[in-house]
């Protein structure tokens, strides 16, 4: 792991009964870098990522994830110090996964649960500094006004750009995103991407992200990682990624995958 | 509208077999010949005596109709005596659930530590509560906290179980969401299993207290305090114009329970 790496994924490979969805998969990521994950339905770009934040385990063997300083799992176990890892890397889900009936307010709340003591965590009194950091990360995001109400009384848009909030109160340098917008409509899609971006920019957080639109790949992202039955087979700037590369990944229908028209 | 099979002849309407009938005969042939060998038995044949010894029954309907309330101040303490142990018996049964239901549900622990809390619950939940009344009247002696217990223990083994069927139909996206942000399993059931249960857990426990106050009542009659008590002594002494009052009271109270409770579960669903 060079020094402006953050994450280094050596040789990991993931088995569900009979299929490979990993499959030997190294991949290095640079400091301040946002990198879209691309590839087909079952491609293995969300085992990758719920992988990197140990939501999951890879198979048994020689595979390690290693984010900062610390593993996050090797030999196919759990790091027992992976809490302290995940606290540096925020997760946002295709379904939001915030908690319905907790309030806008708490759900973002939750994000500095690895670091406030347990026993204020336990009875939800957040901090003052917690609760600065939410209702700063609500404003941040036009939600502000929402603060008080229930999560599942809101729009998709409205409840993934708290869930990102909850990833900025968690205070992550990595945020990692399984398919942020597939859930969502284009105007709600294209503001949730350019969150994403904003935070790359401009708060100079590592973003990966996995898209089934590849034109938002190529839109938001300078380096495309495509994912094919569980092994990489392309990685480089989103530039080179041409139309032969792309029917290789996905077939002769490859126009599907594009949300706003394929490139000629 | 006509399809091409409407040219041909109607089908006859589908006709099961003697050997498909067979299961159907079998079942139901059963369940009578059970109930004509149990006939004589639980005494079936005495079905006449209730219009024949009329006398007897007029005596005990003239005297129903005529409550005593002499003594309803009474009635009504032993009453809310027999609430306040359903209240302390659900209360603690709800206090043993929690952590019961959440190390017997298949998606929170694994099934090393399932499999024997499932049968210890299996366990509890069979021994009715009028059997460990006994058993707790013999531990503690007659009286109020008895009942209590006897509440407690069985109430505890139901609730476990439905409160980890609940755990068991959550969705786990939130909880993931929740364990992402490193938050330790504790914290993660806090937050992340807890809300999504808290409806139906509230609604099964006040269901519970419904039944439980009802229970209660009926455990006065092994010794266990309550107005139970005082419904059991009053009919050994055919005092049945008392008893109509205490029946009263019971009925009133219980009534009041089921529909206060219904009404904050609807609003809970």
């Amino acid at each position: 792991m060079t020094d402006a790496a953050v994450l280094s994924i050596r040789n990991a490979s993931k088995t569900f009964g009979q299929r490979r969805a990993l499959d030997g998969v190294s991949l290095d990521v640079a400091k301040g870098e946002m990198i879209a994950l691309i590839g087909p339905s079952g491609s293995g770009k969300s085992t990758l990522l719920r992988s990197i934040s140990a939501l999951q385990t890879i198979d048994p063997g020689p595979g390690e994830i290693v984010a900062f300083d610390g593993h996050v799992q090797k030999d196919g176990k759990i790091d027992p110090n992976v809490r302290r890892t995940r606290t540096r890397i925020g997760m946002i889900f295709q379904q939001f996964n915030l908690v319905g009936r907790l309030s806008l307010f708490t759900n973002v709340a939750l994000g500095s649960l690895g670091r406030i003591g347990f026993w204020r965590a336990a009875l939800g009194l957040w901090p003052a500094e917690t609760r600065q950091a939410a209702m700063a990360a609500l404003h941040r995001f036009g939600l502000s006004e929402y603060a008080g109400q229930r999560a599942n009384t809101l729009s998709g848009g409205q409840q993934q750009r708290a869930a990102i909030g909850r990833a900025l109160v968690q205070k992550a340098k990595i945020i990692l995103a399984d398919e942020p917008v597939a859930s969502l409509d284009p105007v709600a899609a294209r503001r949730v991407m350019e969150i994403l971006r904003e935070l790359n920019q401009a708060d100079g957080l590592t973003v990966i992200v996995t898209l089934h639109q590849v034109d938002y790949a190529l839109r938001y992202c300078e380096r495309v990682v495509a994912l094919k039955a569980g092994q990489i087979v392309y990685d480089g700037p989103s530039g080179g990624l041409k139309r032969d590369k792309l029917i290789d990944i996905y077939g002769p229908e490859f126009e599907d995958v594009f949300w706003e028209g394929a490139p000629t | 509208m006509s399809l091409p099979a409407a040219a041909t002849a109607v089908p006859p309407p589908p006709q099961k077999t003697f050997m498909q009938r067979l299961p159907d005969l079998l079942v139901w042939g059963g369940v009578i010949a059970l109930l004509l060998i149990a006939f004589g038995p639980a005494e079936i044949s005495k079905l006449p005596l209730l219009f024949a010894r009329s006398e007897n029954m007029q005596t005990f309907a003239r005297e129903f109709a005529h409550p005593d309330w002499t003594d309803l101040k009474l009635y009504v303490g032993q009453m809310w005596l027999t609430i306040q142990i359903a209240l302390w018996g659900t209360a603690l049964a709800i206090l043993l659930a929690v952590p019961l239901s959440l190390l017997a549900s298949r998606n929170m622990t694994s099934a090393y530590a399932q499999w024997p809390i499932r049968r210890v619950l299996d366990v509890i939940r069979s021994a009715p509560d009028l059997v460990i009344g006994t058993v707790f009247i013999v531990a503690v002696g007659p009286g109020p906290f008895a009942g209590v217990m006897a509440l407690a223990v069985n109430t505890s083994g139901v609730l476990a179980k439905l409160f980890s069927e609940a755990v068991e139909s959550i969705d786990r996206g939130p909880v993931e969401g929740v364990r992402a942000t490193g938050a330790s399993k504790l914290h993660e059931i806090i937050w992340g299993v807890i809300p999504q249960v808290a409806p139906l857990w509230t609604s099964y426990a006040l269901y519970r207290f419904e039944s439980n106050s009802r229970s209660a009542t009926v455990l006065g009659l092994i010794g266990a305090g309550g107005i139970g008590q005082l419904l059991f002594d009053s009919l050994n002494g055919f005092a049945y114009a008392r008893t109509a009052a205490i029946v009263v009271v019971i009925i009133l109270a219980v009534t009041l329970i089921d529909m206060l409770s219904q009404a904050i579960r609807s609003r809970l669903l």
